[in-house]
């Protein structure tokens, strides 16, 4: 059974592998061969490589350079979600389990979570200044949204079964919630760290095109503004990856510390 | 002749579910160390009583004495088979046979040599560290019965836990817990559909009516251990009960 999965696995690998390679043929054929866009419009593949590999020590035109905008999104993002999980785990937690904690949060909590996180940022400006407070603010707010989501969920869904199995065995309350609810939520919490990263990490990347000095997405704002395409593009492929490469972190984690699967 | 101590004392039981009345005035005793299977049509409120009498459910009306006094499974040491899967998917079947013994705050040693024993018992010591998503169906059975003994329960209860189960292991599982109540003197209450299991197992047998539910007959089996299945006398009981159950 391992077996086939790891073989279905690398089959998956290589067609995604052959279908970004089909991509970056058909880019570089519009563009290098065919000359079809003019490199202000859409640069080719091979531009972007360059402006890629220029970029780890250039600071023009943004004023940084590329591992310097990096670190700072990284900053503000994890910054954001560390606290937005630290806080929205156990405030997810406690309003499944607690019904007056629930009715207490609640209704704060169904108007906050209405609003996009990009929306924040012109009263978290406002309130604290553009700099690294606003957008860490804002980065907070829409991965707690998540996290409460995802950990009240999981520990709604905490099978009455399992709960009764501990109260016959004459568990207290803190115990249901310790050894039956909480380790029973612990997949959906997982999934809300994963979700909350990726709104994390977009929102930010919004947050920094309104306002910001430094990060990748204001290396991309900066660079829009006098037509740079490829400088844009460096900038997208950097988000993708360091996204992808974070949600990977995370799941392995996960998958550390999950046990048992999913199934009962 | 001495009377032996009630260990379990119903009264009056009723519950009801808004306007669906499903128990309706049970009134028995259970006495120490007694085996009662409990035997009643699909739907009658098997499960609702034992739910009622660990408290999982609030009683309508009546009370539930165990040792005298008001049932309560903080401080008395039951444990309960549940008619559904309820071993915990994130623990190992190790763990989950330890999990009553770690709520009740049982020594280690003594916790461990339990867990040891359990787990011999059901033939899953080999499987210690399985979680339950790669067992079979009977072995996640087997999990949730060595888990209910582990703790050496005073009062037992087992809500049709061997209905899933295939023949040989039902017949084996059914012999060690007539070995372990024998050995424990645990109370077991034991609510099963299979008439021949009901006779095999118990000291009594109650037959329930059928919705709303009340006591229709409690019948005494004295049918000396081991019990032979094919015997006329255990033919006999086999029989009554089955007639009474097919007047509901
Ligand atoms: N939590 C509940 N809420 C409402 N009705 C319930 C609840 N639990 C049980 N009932 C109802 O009570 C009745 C008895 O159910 P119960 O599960 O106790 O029967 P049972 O004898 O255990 O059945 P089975 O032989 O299928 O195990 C049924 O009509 C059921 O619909
Ligand atoms: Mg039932």
């Amino acid at each position: 059974m391992k077996n086939k999965q790891t073989a279905k696995m690398s089959k998956f690998l290589i067609i995604s592998v052959l279908s970004v390679c089909a991509g970056i043929l058909a880019w570089w054929i519009v563009t290098d061969v065919l000359e079809l866009f003019r490199s202000n419009v859409l640069p080719s593949p091979v531009k972007v490589m360059q402006t890629f590999m220029k970029k780890w020590v250039e600071t023009k035109p943004d004023g940084a350079t590329l591992l310097q905008h990096l670190f700072a999104s990284l900053k503000v993002a994890l910054g954001g979600y560390l606290i937005g999980a630290a806080i929205g785990i156990p405030l997810g937690i406690f309003m499944a389990w607690n019904d007056k904690i629930d009715m207490l949060v609640r209704p704060v909590f169904d108007l906050v979570r209405t609003i996009p996180g990009v929306a924040w940022t012109s009263v978290m400006v406002t309130l604290v200044g553009i700099g690294y407070m606003s957008k860490a603010l804002v980065i907070f707010i829409s991965a707690m949204v998540a996290m409460v989501i995802n950990s009240y969920s999981g520990i709604k869904q905490t099978k009455t079964v399992h709960l009764w199995v501990g109260q016959t065995f004459g568990a207290s309350n803190w115990e249901l919630l310790t050894k039956v609810a909480i380790p029973s939520a612990l997949p959906m919490i997982f999934t809300g760290l994963d979700v909350a990263l990726g709104s994390a990490w977009t929102t930010l990347v919004a947050a920094e095109l309104l306002a910001s000095t430094r990060g990748l997405g204001f290396m991309i704002q900066q660079a829009r503004g006098i037509f740079r395409l490829d400088i844009v593009i460096v900038g997208m492929v950097v988000i993708a990856i360091t996204g992808a490469i974070l949600s990977t972190i995370i799941r392995k984690i996960g998958n550390k510390i999950v046990k048992g699967g999913r199934l009962g | 002749m001495e009377k032996k101590e009630a260990k379990v004392v119903v009264n009056h039981l009723t519950k009801k579910f808004g306007d669906l009345l499903v128990l309706d005035d049970l009134n028995f005793e259970v006495q120490e160390g007694e085996f009662l299977c409990i035997v009643g049509p699909t739907g009658c409120g098997k499960t609702t009583f034992l739910n009622s009498l660990t408290r999982l459910y609030e009683p309508t009306a009546g009370d539930i004495l165990v040792n005298g006094i008001p049932v309560n499974p903080k401080t008395q040491n039951i444990s309960y088979i549940f008619q559904e899967y309820s071993s915990f998917p994130w623990l190992t079947v190790e763990q989950n046979v330890r999990f009553g013994l770690e709520i009740k705050k049982t020594p280690k040693a003594e916790a461990d040599a339990n867990v040891e024993e359990m787990l011999d018992i059901v033939g899953l010591t080999k499987f210690r560290n399985y979680y339950p998503s790669q067992l079979s169906i009977s072995m996640l059975q087997r999990v949730a019965i060595a888990r209910a003994f582990a703790t050496k329960p005073e009062l037992l209860l087992m809500d049709e836990p061997y209905g899933q189960l295939d023949i040989d292991l039902r017949f084996k599982l059914e012999d060690e817990l007539i070995k372990l109540w024998k050995k424990t003197g645990t109370t077991v209450l034991f609510i099963t559909h299979n008439i021949e299991e009901a006779v095999y197992l118990s000291e009594k047998i109650m037959v329930l009516t059928n919705k709303p539910t009340s006591v229709k007959t409690v019948l005494d089996n004295n049918l000396p251990r081991p019990r032979d299945v094919t015997s006329p006398e255990f033919v006999e009981l086999r029989n009554k009960v089955t007639d009474l159950i097919k007047w509901w």
